[in-house]
Order: structure tokens, then sequence, then C-alpha cells
């Protein structure tokens, strides 16, 4: 069986994590995987949406430590790593997390990596770097911040200590909280609403989104501005506004 | 090694005896971890679908065996705080989170966090002669154990405040009509009855009932419109369950169901 199993549900596709023995570790191969996987997705026009999952007990509870261990100061000057985590940084489409049990160190970042983090009840977030004499190395010092804020952010990655879904969906981390048995079936179905939509208008309001991130408040209105008005050159707009009007529901076309 | 918990599983039901009789089975750190490893057990073991705590001897439990503690009054202050989070704060959420039922057959004099384990578990048989007693505020402490939690939950607002400021004995019969407990039994068939009520609910669709009483504490905290969704949440899975289906049809065909528990 392989160690990425990709499964298509109409538009959306759905990525499962697939290394049970290792807790889902996300050695370079795999992620590898999910980056060619993702580069496959952002070019498939009948894919508007795809969810990362792993199974009812684990998202991913790290990296691969014994393929970190190996590498010293110059191996790690040189890792391909950050170019894996740019390549699945750099998909255009709407990026769900179905997050059951552990997501730790890199399967944390994976996480936070995604636009929509959805939780089951026995999910856990943590960057427990620290307790190895590492840091997180793969965004957690920055997306972590940006979501819950100074305070938990250092608390979090400083001790190492990890946090209930309950806890993430309070300070912002995560969206949403199922039961574990339905976080799947539901992120998938928050992927059917979002697939709906226009996937130009998806990958534009994507976009603004990632900007916010970037920019300055006022560039990022201007950017936001020029791409609402690159959306009113396209059909699914027109579709878009002609069939809530008419209300009939919309066909839209990617175009 | 001394076994203060004595633990017995048969048909489906774990039975639990706190078994320091002739401390009034209070809890010392050994008993701690001894009752920790049946949970565990309980928790991992499928084949148990009903827990029965009860206590050995003349009383049911006494809460913290107060000479473990080893307060001297000239020494430093204790810290409390670290045996509460030890041991009784894990052992409350274990019992809340365990999905199956828990029943308590008080037999005796529950005080202290004994009293607070009792009222916390899903289902508190008494014995007539039993007694609860919320020992803490005359130590100067708070009730622990879940204790400030629970106690307004089942017995009101006025009366929990009554009973944990005078800290004062109350009768099985009284927290009975008070409808902090489920059933007052004659002394000698406490232990029948409680076996028989747990040998029931051990024949149950347990995977439903761990539902119930998962969304029941839920609804502790939830909003209407939250526990709305999570009854839909917990519906859908419990209609996917083996013992939804034998249920039905065993309805159907007027016959009496065989429930797994999945």
């Amino acid at each position: 069986m392989s160690e990425l199993i990709i499964t298509r549900h109409g538009c959306v596709l759905q990525l499962t994590l697939n290394r049970p023995a290792a807790r889902n570790a996300l050695n370079n191969a795999l992620l590898a995987q999910i980056a060619d996987a993702l580069e496959a997705a952002a070019v498939d026009s009948n894919i508007s949406v795809c969810v990362i999952y792993g199974n009812a007990h684990c998202f991913a509870a790290g990296a691969d430590l014994n393929e970190m261990a190996e590498k010293d100061l110059p191996a790690t000057l040189n890792d391909i790593r950050p170019q894996l985590w740019a390549r699945i940084n750099a998909f255009t489409k709407p990026l769900i997390a179905a997050v059951n049990g552990f997501a730790l160190g890199a399967g944390c970042e994976l996480a936070l990596l995604c636009d929509v983090v959805i939780a089951g009840e026995n999910a856990r977030f943590g960057l427990p770097e620290i307790t190895l004499g590492i840091m997180p190395g793969a965004g957690g010092t920055q997306r972590l911040i940006r979501c819950v804020g100074k305070s938990l952010a250092s608390k979090m990655i400083l001790t190492g200590e990890s946090i209930t879904a309950q806890h993430a969906q309070a300070v912002g981390l995560v969206s949403d909280v199922f039961p574990a048995m339905l976080t799947l079936e539901y992120a998938l179905k928050q992927a059917a609403v979002m697939a709906r939509h226009s996937p130009l208008a998806l990958q534009a309001a994507k976009q603004a989104l990632r900007q916010s991130q970037e920019v300055s408040l006022q560039a990022g209105l201007a950017q936001e501005r020029q791409l609402f008005t690159l959306l009113s050159a396209t059909d699914d707009r027109r579709e878009g506004i002609e069939a809530f009007l008419q209300k009939r529901t919309p066909d839209f076309k990617g175009r | 090694m001394v076994e203060f918990i004595l633990s017995h599983v048969e048909q489906g039901v774990m039975t639990l005896t706190l078994n320091r009789p002739e401390r009034l089975n209070s809890f010392n750190d050994v008993m701690h971890q001894q009752l920790a490893d049946c949970l565990k057990q309980a928790e991992r073991d499928e084949t148990i679908r009903c827990l029965l705590i009860t206590g050995a001897g003349r009383g049911f439990c006494a809460g913290q065996d107060l000479n473990d503690r080893n307060v001297d009054p000239t020494g430093p202050a204790p810290d409390l705080g670290m045996s509460v989070e030890t041991f009784y704060n894990p052992l409350v959420r274990r019992l809340a989170k365990l999905p199956k039922p828990v029943i308590a057959a008080v037999n005796g004099v529950a005080a202290g966090a004994g009293a607070t384990l009792a009222l916390g578990c899903d289902m508190v048989i008494a014995a007539r002669s039993a007694s609860f007693v919320m020992a803490f505020s005359k130590l100067g402490l708070v009730p622990d154990c879940g204790g400030t939690w629970l106690l307004p939950r089942v017995a009101g607002r006025a009366r929990a405040m009554g009973l944990a400021l005078l800290g004062d004995k109350l009768s099985a019969e009284q927290a009975q009509s008070w409808g902090m407990i489920w059933q007052v039994v004659d002394d000698e068939q406490l232990a029948t009855t409680a076996q028989q009520m747990a040998l029931h609910i051990a024949s149950q669709p347990t995977f439903g009932l761990g539902l119930i009483k998962q969304a029941m504490h839920a609804a502790e905290t939830n909003t209407l419109d939250a526990q709305l969704d999570l009854e839909r949440d917990y519906q859908r899975l419990a209609g996917r369950s083996d013992d939804y289906r034998e249920g039905v049809s065993a309805f159907m065909a007027k016959r009496t169901p065989h429930f797994t528990g999945k």
C-alpha cells in the first residue's frame, strides 16, 4: 500500500497519509508525494479543493527523526525539505486539513499551512521540537503566532506542550470540532460546499487571504481590489450573479 | 503487593472494590495507582461494558487518607494541588470520558473525595445506612474530585452551598429525595441490586450508552444550538452501530435483541 492514498470525490481530492506504523511521520518521501499530488491537482481543472487526512487516531506525529538525525550542519543547510514545503505551500486551490489525533511537529506545521483546519474531538496540536533540542523548522514559529497570538504560541513552542481540539478552536487554529468518527466526512462535506463555487473565485479569494499575511493593510486592500477586478472579467461571475437573480443553481465553468 | 483495589470481571461487568476497610477505604497513593491501572484495563478491554465501584467493609470511601498526607503543623505548607492534579483530576476525567456506564454501589459512609467520587458516577445506588459527607469545609478545604462542579448540578445551588459550607452528613434517603442519587435499597440488598443493574447495563447497546453519557456531559457546557448539532452527530454515529440494526430487527421480529455493544 502506498504511503499517500489519493482519492477523488467529484471535484474534491482527498490525500490520506498512510504510514500508520510511523504515526504518519512526514519523511521527505511522503512530503514529496504530497507536493507531487498537489502540483498535479493544481493544473487539473476537474479539481477544486483538496482535503488532507491521516486516520482515526493520528494526523501526523512529526517529522521522521531517523532522517533528521543523520543530517549534520552542512547537510541541513542543503536539505531539500524547505523546497518540498514551498511546493506544498504553492498550491493555489483551497486546502483543508482534517485532523484526528496527533498533529505534532511537522504534522502541526502541515495543518497550519492548510487554509482550513477541521478537527476531531480527539485531536491534539503541538510543536514539541524544543524537547528534542531543536525548534520548528517548517513554519511553526511563524504561522502559529499569526493564528493564536504571541502568548499561547510562545508557550506551546517554548514548553513543547500540546493543546486540545477544543482549545485550538477557541483560539482560532481550528474552524470546527466534530466527533472523531465524523471528521473526514464533515471535512469532505465542507470541501464539497467550496467546490460548488467558481474555481477562479476560490483561487482569487485564497490568494487574497494569503497576501493578508504578507503585506500591509493598504497594500492588501489594493491587491484585494485587483483580484476582485480580475474576477469581473470571468464568465463565472456573470453566471453566479445571474443564477442568484434567477433563483437557480449556478453552473460554473472555471472561465 | 497489597491489593487496595479488588478487581473482578464477569459477564461484561468490571467490579472494582475499594479495599482498605480498616481505613474506611480512604485513598493513599498506591491505591490511586492501582485504581488507575484498573481504569486502563476498563478503557482498553472491549468486553468490559459496565463498571461497578463499591467499598469493602462498612464504608464506601472516606476520601483522602489524611495520615498519608503527613501534615506537619510546624513544617512548610503541603501542596495539596499536587495530589489533586496527580490523582483525583485524572480519575474524575477518565470516569467521565469512559464510554461505558459507571455505577457506584455506596455501601456505607462516603466522605470527602469519596462522596464526590460516588456522586460523580453515572448511576448511584446507596444502602439505606449509607451517608454522604462533604467533610472538606471542616478542614478548611474545598470540595475536590469534581465536587464543586458536581454538587450544584445534582443538588441545585442552594443545597450544594449548604452541603459544602456546613459539611454535615447527608443520609442516603435525603440524597435520594433530593434527586442526587438513583436509588436507595436496604443494606442487605445493595450488592444484589447493584450487581443486577450492572449485568443488565452490560447487556445493552454499549456504544449508544457511551454516546448518551458523552452527550449528557457535553450538555453541561453547550448552548442549545451546539447541543442540537452534537445530538445530530451522535445520532448519526449511533445509527451506524450494529446494535441499532439489531435493536430494530429484534423489534420488528418481536424477539429479544442480542446486543454486542458495537
